[in-house]
């Protein structure tokens, strides 16, 4: 078949569709673990009940986590719906309503997505989407990421039949124009990369996408996979066609098994079609794609342990140069990049460089994927153009601090980044700024902090991530790091000391010093950036024993408001989990602080009415009253 | 419980599909641990003969990666987020609450072979936090006193199994 029948063909079954109705349910990891599959098959038994034949499509994601299970009603000459938590329950009112008859459900609706639904919200208008500028999110959540069709008839594989007309040479020149700059952290110029690959005399050449998505709170890339992995493929095919390789590898972490499938399912179509082969749309080029699944190691990501992972060793760093250009996979030229930098690269073959040039800021162009996850109202994830500020994404975009709590810090970057304070939110987000403010792009994961994390904590945590997770080829980050996340753990227990500030600071030269690879050079910055911004903080544990957050466990009580206790009500007694707060019915409870585990359990679940209960730091707050009669430690 | 046999049955099976070269080391790693749940000692031997590399190679590879375990999991695995999200939101509560309940550490398969407990970095599903996984349902927005409730059915459960054995042994 030409590329002119594939696409006509794949036209021909998304144009069919688009006359009927069919409902999309996001499907990803995200959706289903909020109960999409349940939704799913609700709908399959109300429609049969009915008895009407309408399409259900699991679609990707469309970013709005915190509505999930997400619904869109896709219906001819009428506007879509999408319906954000739908249950099981629901369900039978949805399929009567609105794929059935012509009530829309606006009850129900988060919005539509067309704008002739009257009084219902416009989705697009939402404040979120006036910042947002979706490019490889585009078609996520909208099209079946299991048919291979609805990406050709949505622009798919049109970029790679485009490149097969043009030169090698100037493709290279084309992506230097666009300015697109590696997506995985560290912000290399793409266009340098694909260059010295392409200069490169030995063969065979092989192509690499750093699918390792390792940095605890972010999903970008395993969404992108999970919903429009065609054009991550598509990406990696016009990169073998550049440098010269006829084989590539999505290294994929096994954690993410969905991702794992559809990216199968995909290949294989893609072959079929004649996308992949050794006879691509009959150019004469052959190029091929295997998974390989990670088996779990954090410091995968980096590109070096990668390769040696993909070879079947341990995914331990080497010393660099050489660079993989010129001895990557098994000693060949090798050019690895991250999944949303091969998405990236169709969309700028087909729009063209300038236009991807005019998005961004002078060094940073186009836009960037995040993740907004930890205490913002909206969890979710979000394409804006670079240069766009925090506080308009953690704001407007992420519907600010839930509960209506006070923001603390914002960490981008994951266990390499950095933690910035409210003072830094309106500077904007670009490669070379976040760098400057001591974080880093990383590869998008962004934790939203209120007024009840503690930063000593937070940076404990992010440290005793690298720690487990440093291969241990390097002593400085093998030790070094260790002997941080002693010190974090003797501040955070109440045996901090004042010479603890130098003897931090020290190590995390040291160890950013004597590291190999991007892991240990890295590790420091939440440390680092922690003490920069929320020194107070630190003081506080070391100089007073007192936790502000209240989070630190041995420098935190939990204690029950004689006065306010409402004897009647014994709410607490019976969420306790291990049975520490006494008191018989009609009388004041009292928590027995040697079996306390400070989980807040009864904090939260005291009624309002009485808020009888207090978190104390330091712990001497505690009255002695409580203290005598239960034997708490002194 | 499988036997041993039947163990290097499987890996004999699983090698089958595989060609002798190193980069399969780890695919091998993974399906033999899919099918039989850990990666026992002799399944590794295997592993190294069949490709011909020392023992110890097999070895270093298999516990430098997360992923590979040498004992078996229990009946129901459980797993905790120690995600950035699941901590902030209270994943170290969840964890502890785990190890009181069912009375084993992190890391740990219980005696009986009911429950094992595992904390793994993240599982991407961060609007829920905090999350714990038994077996392959995903429990949201976790707290101490919902980690009982939830445990109550695999209790019961295990607990049935245990009378029925007991009685049968009698």
């Amino acid at each position: 078949m030409t590329f002119e029948e594939i696409k006509s063909r794949a036209r021909a079954e998304w144009e069919a569709l688009q006359k009927n109705n069919y409902v999309l349910v996001s499907a990803a990891t995200c959706g289903r673990a909020a109960g999409a599959l349940d939704v799913v098959e609700a709908f399959n038994k109300e429609l049969m009940r009915q008895g009407l034949e309408v399409p259900i499509i699991q679609v990707g994601c469309m970013g709005l986590c915190h509505a999930e299970p997400l619904v869109t009603i896709c219906k001819a000459g009428s506007p879509r719906v999408v319906y954000p938590n739908v249950t099981p329950e629901s369900v039978p009112r949805l399929v009567e309503g609105y794929v059935a008859g012509d009530d829309p459900c606006l009850e129900l609706a988060l919005g539509t997505l067309e704008g002739n639904g009257g009084e219902a919200v416009y989705i697009p208008e939402l404040p979120r989407f006036e910042h947002e500028l979706r490019l490889i999110l585009r078609r996520c959540g909208f099209i079946d990421p299991e048919d291979i069709n609805h990406y050709i008839a949505n622009g798919g594989y049109s970029s790679l039949e485009k490149v097969s007309g043009m030169s090698p040479e100037k493709i290279v020149r084309e992506l230097e124009k666009s300015g697109l700059r590696g997506r995985g952290g560290a912000g290399f110029p793409t266009h340098l990369k694909w260059e010295l690959c392409c200069k490169a005399k030995s063969t065979p050449k092989y192509i690499i996408c750093n699918a390792d998505e390792g940095d605890p709170g972010a999903f970008m890339d395993r969404v992108i996979l999970e919903s429009d992995p065609h054009q991550v493929i598509e990406g990696m095919i016009i990169a073998g066609y550049v440098v010269g390789a006829e084989q590539g590898y999505i290294y994929v972490r096994a954690e993410y098994p969905l991702a794992i499938e559809r990216v199968q399912i995909a290949l294989k179509q893609a072959e079929e079609l004649g996308f992949l082969g050794d006879n691509i749309l009959s150019s004469g080029f052959g190029f091929h794609i295997e998974i390989a699944a990670g088996a779990g190691a954090f410091v995968s990501g980096e590109a070096t342990a990668l390769v040696a992972a993909i070879e079947g060793k341990r995914s331990e760093p080497r010393p660099r140069p050489p660079r993989l250009s010129e001895a990557g996979l098994w000693n060949k030229p090798t050019l690895l990049n991250n999944v949303k930098t091969f998405a990236y690269v169709p969309l700028i073959i087909e729009r063209g460089a300038d236009w991807f040039a005019s998005i961004g800021t002078e060094g940073s162009k186009g836009t960037a994927v995040f993740t907004l996850a930890g205490k913002v109202a909206n969890v979710g994830l979000t394409e804006v153009p670079m240069g766009t500020t925090l506080r308009e994404l953690i704001y407007d975009i992420g519907g600010g601090i839930a509960k209506d709590k006070q923001f603390k810090a914002v960490q981008i970057g994951g266990p390499s980044g950095g933690c910035l304070p409210e003072t830094l939110l309106d500077s904007p987000i670009d490669y070379d700024s976040l760098r400057e403010a001591g974080s880093m792009m990383g590869s998008g994961g962004m934790i939203v902090m209120d007024e009840d994390n503690c930063m000593v904590d937070a940076a404990r945590f992010f440290l005793d991530f690298s720690t487990k997770e440093s291969c241990g080829k390097c002593t400085m980050c093998r030790l070094g790091t260790l002997q941080m996340l002693h010190i974090l753990e003797d501040i955070r227990a109440g045996r901090g000391r004042v010479k603890d500030f130098d003897l931090l600071l020290a190590l995390a030269e040291d160890v950013k010093a004597g590291s190999l690879c991007g892991l240990g050079k890295t590790a420091p910055n939440p440390v680092l950036t922690t003490l920069r911004y929320f020194r107070d903080e630190y003081e506080a544990h070391i100089l007073e024993k007192r936790c502000p957050a209240g989070v630190c466990p041995e420098l935190t009580v939990y204690y029950i408001l004689p006065d306010k206790c409402d004897r009647a009500c014994e709410h607490c007694v019976l969420t306790c989990p291990t049975e520490a707060v006494k008191g018989e019915k009609g009388e004041v409870k009292v928590i027995d602080q040697t079996k306390c585990s400070k989980c807040g359990t009864c904090l939260q679940v005291c009624p309002p009415e009485y808020n009888a209960v207090v978190k104390l730091s330091p712990v001497s707050l505690l009255p002695s009253s409580n203290l005598s009669k239960k034997g708490a430690k002194k | 419980m499988i036997t041993e046999e039947q163990a290097s049955q499987v890996v004999a099976e699983i090698l089958g599909h595989y060609k002798k070269r190193k980069k399969n080391l780890i695919p091998l790693l993974q399906e033999v641990q899919t099918k039989l749940g850990y990666l026992p000692r002799k399944a590794l031997r295997e592993i190294a003969e069949f490709l011909d590399i020392p023992e110890i190679e097999v070895w270093g590879v298999a516990t430098f990666y997360n992923q590979f375990r040498f004992v078996p999991l229990g009946k129901y695995h459980t797993m905790v987020c120690m995600g950035t999200a699941c901590h902030l939101a209270g994943g170290r509560l969840i964890l502890e609450a785990l190890e009181r309940e069912l009375g084993i550490k992190v890391g740990e398969t219980a005696k009986d072979g009911s429950f094992s407990l595992e904390r793994v970095a993240c599982i991407g599903c961060c609007m829920l936090a905090p999350v714990m996984v038994i077996r392959d349902r995903i429990y949201p927005k976790m707290t101490p006193f919902k980690v009982e409730e939830a445990l109550i059915p695999y209790k019961q459960e295990v607990q049935n199994l245990n009378n029925i054995k007991k009685s049968k042994s009698k």
